[in-house]
């Protein structure tokens, strides 16, 4: 008989706690400051993304002896880098390769970490613990060495990047899974649907899976922004990205030596960086409030 | 000073600002003046704001609450314009809050004694020495037995009566002036909290403390309150000594909420109080309760009802005062669908036990025998076409375990569970064919966990639909709303979500999956426990019902003797996993009874002023059965000796059918019995 906290109380319009539909569960993202922002900045980031070559002001790798480190001028306006590239132009084209590898890796990391993790859940007891022990000990690993060891011996095209990233980045996953997956199976209408006689495919289905893949939505965000830190540090150690093609972290890298002198070159790939893991990590929040999820994990940034 | 205020809450409003930015009140205008030694209960349907009155009390409002308007003293200081450590020197030392879970409130963590030294270290100066002592006299003033052992414990090796215990010595360590009690009983078994409200009478008396105890539960305040206030949508409606709001409330509220509890005295079935209140902010110009009111007038919708006194020195807020004395208190509801003995049998249970031991690895390997005695055993009943079972009995009493061996959850170690005469069913949920299943529906106590939060109420019908009938399309669809029809829902409810639906309007929802598969018999687990009061009624009056319309079996578990009462044609006793008594529901409630039925019987708490509990045996949690002889034999008032110990007591049966498993003979089990 405890009361109603206030925060649950339905308003004018009653706000259910768990939405159906894509769509209600924007429209409630959308309704917080914290989604509006972030989502806001991940669809400018990626329509960036996908236009920027359209208008960029120069080319990306035309080098100029002349302009090497000029700061920002009508000309350019974030400047030069040390080989006369218009920084402005390279900070607009920098994020393609990051996405597009993120983009493409976080969604495998959640669909096969999520399986695992749901199958770990369900099938329980020995099996289960004695998996889980070998997920514990990958996850005790510094992750820069693990994917260090894969890129070394299969080399750094997009190609080693997807399948490593989204490998490492899906077994945390598998942890996340499972707990919800336990958290289900514990409650009174998964026993409703055994005593029934519904069978266990219907019941993984139609019970649990709905409820698992909320928690793995949150969890995706967030492993979407770890991951696009990954990539940045990876190219920032010349793992990542081959110079000339522009990259956030790669700049960075490269800048970073005249940071005293110039600036300009650190500062634009620093904050399109930034933003756009901020963006992502808002929305994260947001979604998790929407969906009446409580969020443990801690964001990168 | 005897007269002074020590509480004085004067109309204060409490709110918080909803989405549109507009402040939604939770309390309003509330007045309430609490005098040393005074005790005064709280009362209201969830949400009516008694928790969040209680706790304003102590300064203190959950989070996103704002005061909006008036102000509390507490001995005179202004608690909202303290500075926090005065606050908290105020807070555990002249005002204590006890909680309803006191084992969340304990940290798991540290000992018993040590939780206790560091309350008497906050708020009582005494050397070092002193502490252990005092400590152990606090845990004795409790009555907790052997107050020297449990010092050393950990929260957890305690029972839930005897973690309300140690926070109510925690609360008088600091050796408050007034204690805030919210809902410190609920979700005790009736014989702990019958025994827990002794104690806190006594205690009050004893220090002179004046007590705010909050409860949904009538039978509690009537035990422990000298006055009631009634509250309603964050209103108070009726405020008045608790013989006068119990006996003859003057606000038809009262009066509903009256008749909507399940009396021991009254089996009928209890009166339903329709509709639900208005959510924060929701209240129109007039009286709160206007929409759910059976005597309203136009004057109600439009014009808010002051709180006027009464001649009898109550005060109440409502217009018609005076014609609110029509409505009965009474359970005149329908009255139960009771069915001759005799029939069909619609299901048998011989010898079924059930055991949560699972052997380990290392018992497998040596192939050791099976340690310990059955969670369950012996349980042998045969149910009747269209009778209802009551299974009665305390927590751990093994009640939901035997609804879910007969569901097919839970396999039983031994015993058959047989349907309508046929081959005993399969243990496992997995062999059993569809028609069984079918047959068979299980409705749980939460309907919050029992509905998959993701499905829409159409979603959530269609399941056993489509399963057992193979219905699709449109005729789904229709059949879909004809069920929610039966369960007095309307066709407009499918498509919504569980979340959007009342606690009562939820267990319909549940009620109705169940129904939608034409069962033959229906397991209802503590169906009511999860709901408020007056939609516990509604609850019974639809399984009534239901019953009358589908002839329905049912097999009705609950730890509330009163609502077992009231469903039930047979009612059946369990003390750890075996049977005491079974029988027709009016001999069970009646002479002679198993000593453990009357011990439970004893400590039902009803709202009448006038009945005290008469407690027989400790409270004392027993975690597995003994060995043998008879299961009650360590908590028996009226043991024999030894040859309860060593042999297992034999059934006595009357010609009625009502047997009793006692050593005692019948004869001498009726005169002894105080009860009417």
């Amino acid at each position: 008989m405890s009361d109603l906290s206030p925060n649950l109380i339905p308003a004018e319009t009653p706000a259910p706690k768990y939405l159906s539909g894509l769509r209600t569960v924007l429209r409630d993202v959308m309704s917080r400051p914290s989604g509006a922002i972030g989502l806001s900045l991940v669809v400018f980031h990626v329509l960036l993304a996908l236009t920027s070559p359209l208008y960029v002001p120069y080319d990306f790798k035309t080098m100029n002896s002349m302009l090497m480190l000029m700061p920002p001028s009508s000309e350019h306006w974030l400047g030069t880098d040390h080989l006369g590239r218009d920084v402005l132009t390279r900070v607009l084209l920098g994020g393609r390769e990051a996405l597009l590898v993120t983009g493409v890796a976080t969604p495998i990391a959640v669909v096969w970490g999520g399986f695992m993790g749901i199958l770990f859940g369900l099938v329980g007891g020995r099996i289960d613990e004695v998996l889980m022990r070998v997920v514990d000990a990958f996850l005790s690993l510094p992750w820069i060495l693990k994917m260090l060891v894969l890129i070394v011996t299969f080399g750094s095209g997009i190609e080693v990047l997807i399948p490593t990233l989204a490998f490492f980045y899906g077994i945390p996953v598998i942890r996340i899974a499972r707990a919800a997956t336990h958290d289900v199976v514990a409650r009174d209408f998964i026993s409703a649907a055994k005593a029934r006689g519904h069978g266990r495919m219907t019941i993984i289905r139609r019970e649990l899976v709905p409820n698992v893949l909320d928690t793995l939505m949150v969890e995706g965000a967030m492993r979407w922004s770890w991951m696009l830190l990954a990539f940045s540090s990876l190219s920032f150690l010349g793992f990542g990205v081959s110079p000339p093609t522009p990259d956030w972290g790669l700049m960075i890298a490269d800048a970073r030596g005249f940071m005293s002198f110039a600036p300009w070159g650190v500062l634009g790939p620093v904050i399109a960086l930034s933003s756009l893991i901020i963006g992502i990590n808002l929305t994260a929040d947001a979604l998790a409030k929407a969906l009446g999820i409580d969020r443990a994990q801690k964001a990168p940034v | 000073m005897k007269n002074a205020p020590l509480i004085d809450i004067s109309d204060i409003s409490v709110g918080f600002t909803g989405r549109s930015g507009q402040m939604m009140p939770v309390l309003r205008n509330i007045d309430l003046v609490v005098r040393r030694g005074e005790s005064v209960g709280l009362v209201g349907e969830s949400g009516s704001g008694k928790s969040t009155l209680a706790l304003a009390a102590m300064g203190y409002l959950k989070r996103g609450l704002q005061l909006m308007d008036g102000s509390v003293t507490f001995r005179g200081d202004d608690m909202f314009a303290q500075t926090r450590q005065h606050l908290e020197r105020i807070r555990g030392g002249h005002l204590a809050l006890i909680p309803q879970n006191s084992g969340q409130s304990l940290t798991p963590t540290s000992r018993i004694g040590m939780q206790l030294v560091e309350a008497l270290k906050l708020h009582r100066k005494l050397p070092e020495t002193a502490h252990l002592p005092k400590v152990i006299e606090l845990l004795g003033q409790v009555r907790l037995p052997d107050p020297e052992t449990i010092v050393s414990r950990y929260p957890h090796e305690l029972s839930g009566g005897q973690q309300q215990r140690v926070a109510i010595a925690m609360a008088l360590a600091g050796e408050p002036e007034a204690l805030l009690l919210d809902e410190p009983t609920t979700g005790l078994d009736v014989t702990t909290q019958a025994h827990i409200l002794e104690l806190l009478r006594d205690i009050a008396a004893e220090r002179d403390m004046a007590m705010v105890y909050v409860s949904h539960d009538l039978g509690a305040i009537a035990r422990v309150c000298d006055r009631v206030v009634v509250m309603y949508a964050g209103e108070v409606v009726l405020q008045g000594s608790t013989r006068q709001v119990l006996t003859a409330p003057m606000h038809p509220y009262a009066r509903g909420l009256l008749a909507s509890i399940p009396k021991l005295s009254d089996p009928r079935l209890p009166v339903a109080l329709d509709g639900r209140p208005p959510p924060p902010g929701g209240a129109g110009l007039g009286c709160a309760f206007v929409d759910r009111c059976a005597i309203a007038q136009e004057r109600c919708g439009c014009e808010r009802p002051a709180l006027s006194p009464l001649p009898s020195g109550d005060v109440v807020r409502c217009h018609f005062p005076e014609q609110a004395s029509q409505i009965s208190i009474m359970g005149s509801g329908a009255d139960p669908v009771r069915r001759a003995p005799g029939g069909d049998v619609a299901l048998s249970l011989r010898d079924l036990s059930i055991s949560y031991h699972r052997p380990s690895l290392l018992d497998q390997i040596l192939r050791r025998p099976e340690a310990g005695v059955a969670t369950v055993d012996d349980i042998s009943v045969q149910i009747t076409k269209g009778e209802t079972l009551g299974l009665v009995g305390e927590s751990g009493s093994g009640k939901s375990t035997i609804l879910k061996s007969i569901a097919g959850l839970l396999p039983p170690v031994g015993g058959s569970v047989t349907v309508a005469g046929d081959q005993p069913l399969p243990f496992a949920v997995e062999k059993r064919g569809p028609d069984h299943l079918r047959r068979i529906q299980l409705i749980f106590q939460n309907p919050d966990d029992s509905l998959n939060p993701r499905h829409t109420i159409a979603q959530i019908l269609e399941q056993p639909l489509r399963l057992y009938f193979g219905l699709t399309g449109a005729a789904l669809h229709a059949r879909s709303a004809e069920i929610l029809d039966r369960v007095r829902l309307g066709a407009h409810y499918l498509d919504r979500l569980p979340s959007q639906l009342s606690g009562g309007e939820k267990q319909r929802v549940a009620i109705a999956r169940a129904f939608a598969a034409e069962p033959d018999l229906v397991l209802c687990d503590e169906v009511t426990s999860a709901l408020d009061v007056s939609v516990q009624a509604a609850v019974l009056d639809l399984l009534n019902e239901l019953k009358q319309s589908q002839g329905t079996t049912y097999i009705f578990v609950s730890h509330d003797l009163a609502v077992v009462r009231a469903l039930s044609d047979r009612v059946a006793v369990l003390y750890q996993g075996r049977l005491c008594e079974i029988g027709p529901a009016k001999d069970v409630y009646a002479l002679p009874s198993h000593p453990y039925t009357e011990v439970l019987l004893g400590a039902v708490l009803e709202p009448d002023p006038d009945t005290a509990p008469t407690l027989t045996a400790d409270d004392v949690v027993e975690l597995s059965p003994p060995e043998t002889g008879c299961p009650f034999q360590r908590r028996c008032p009226r043991s024999l000796g030894p040859v309860c110990a060593s042999d297992i007591p034999p059934w006595q049966t009357s010609p009625e059918g009502h047997a009793i498993r006692c050593h005692i003979p019948l004869s001498e089990l009726a005169p002894a019995q105080s009860l009417s």
